[in-house]
């Protein structure tokens, strides 16, 4: 059938999304602000993960050449990758992890809120349990952006800093790609431009009640969708692939 | 000010019907992100179906020095206790 390369693509962008935002999460674990915002951020890295999981076993079914989620995590490259630029960002300042949160978040949000309504089965099953999970890391972000951007000086300086580190990484969401595009028109996907009023609402509002301004930034280039990416990928890559590349076939 | 954030009692309800029961602390800014830290570290296996958090500074305890004149008068009063008549079996979490 003509679409299964196409879902296979478009499960395989969505699921490097999770993946790799599930990866950069798990980096907080023993360095958030306390234990109890350790457990949070990797609560929502676990979630992130799981989405991964159903998205690239769904892509390797589709593909067709017998690849399993392991093995599209694992022994891909980083031209391989589809996922989008701000999820590799390396963010080691909470403001910026928060910015960055609240962005992308937001972003999942509004994708799974409509691809709930897919033709595919899976697909929409995928986003029926994910919309959930992501709405409580979208009210996460939002919690912290409003306490970090409305607290103290330090606090506000940071948050908004952050804001206009991550900002330029936000256009590249709401890009119309074309294999989106095209399954869109059949039903199956969502058109990711169609995202951007929403969560432009949604995140204006935010800022306005925390104090902070709408970064005005030039957009980055972008192009993760093509499989372009910033150097913070390889690193993370190199880390997340190191044990399954060196030691195949590992079991716990 | 502390560096450290402000202690929360946290109490889970598992279903309807019970009360709420004492399930731990957590550290939190406020009582919000109290509640949703709560809601991270004590709910993750579907515990609760409502949960309260409460400042650890509100709550007053008995002192264990008091101990005698608090809790000792009430071992030799077997009256108090519901022993004389018979619980029917369908009767729950009684």
């Amino acid at each position: 059938m003509i679409t299964q390369p196409a879902l296979a693509g478009y499960a395989l962008q969505l699921g490097d999304d999770a993946l790799v935002m599930a990866q950069r999460l798990g980096e907080w674990v023993s360095r958030a602000p306390e234990l109890e915002e350790d457990v949070a951020l990797a609560n929502i890295a676990l979630d992130l993960l799981g989405q991964a999981r159903a998205l690239l076993a769904y892509a390797g079914e589709m593909e067709g050449h017998g690849r399993t989620e392991d093995d599209l995590a694992y022994f891909r490259d980083e031209r391989e990758f589809t996922n989008l630029q701000i999820a590799e960002l390396a963010c080691g300042d909470f403001g910026e992890a928060i910015a960055r949160q609240l962005a992308f978040s937001g972003y999942q949000f509004e994708l799974y809120q409509r691809l709930q309504d897919s033709r595919d089965e899976t697909l929409a099953a995928v986003a029926a349990k994910a919309v959930k999970e992501v709405a409580y890391h979208r009210d996460h972000a939002t919690q912290w952006t409003l306490r970090l951007g409305d607290g103290t000086e330090e606090s506000h300086r940071r948050m908004q800093a952050g804001l206009t580190r991550v900002w330029p990484y936000t256009d590249e969401m709401f890009r119309t790609d074309p294999l989106g595009q095209a399954l869109a028109a059949d039903g199956r996907a969502v058109d990711a431009a169609e995202l951007r009023p929403a969560w432009a609402e949604y995140v204006t509002a935010v800022l306005r009640e925390a104090t902070l301004t709408w970064p005005e930034t030039a957009a980055a280039p972008g192009g993760g969708r093509q499989g372009l990416h910033t150097e913070q990928l390889g690193h993370l890559l190199a880390e997340m692939q190191y044990l399954a590349r060196c030691h195949p076939g590992a079991r716990w | 000010m502390s560096r450290d954030w402000p202690l929360w009692e946290v109490f889970v309800r598992s279903r309807r019907g019970l009360s709420h029961i004492h399930a731990g602390s957590v550290h939190a800014p406020d009582a919000q992100m109290a509640l949703r830290n709560a809601r991270d570290l004590y709910t993750r296996r579907q515990e609760g179906v409502s949960i309260w958090v409460v400042s650890s500074s509100a709550i007053t305890a008995s002192s264990p020095d008091e101990k005698d004149p608090f809790f000792a008068p009430a071992a030799d009063k077997a009256y108090r206790h519901p022993t004389f008549y018979d619980i029917p079996s369908e009767v729950q979490t009684l």
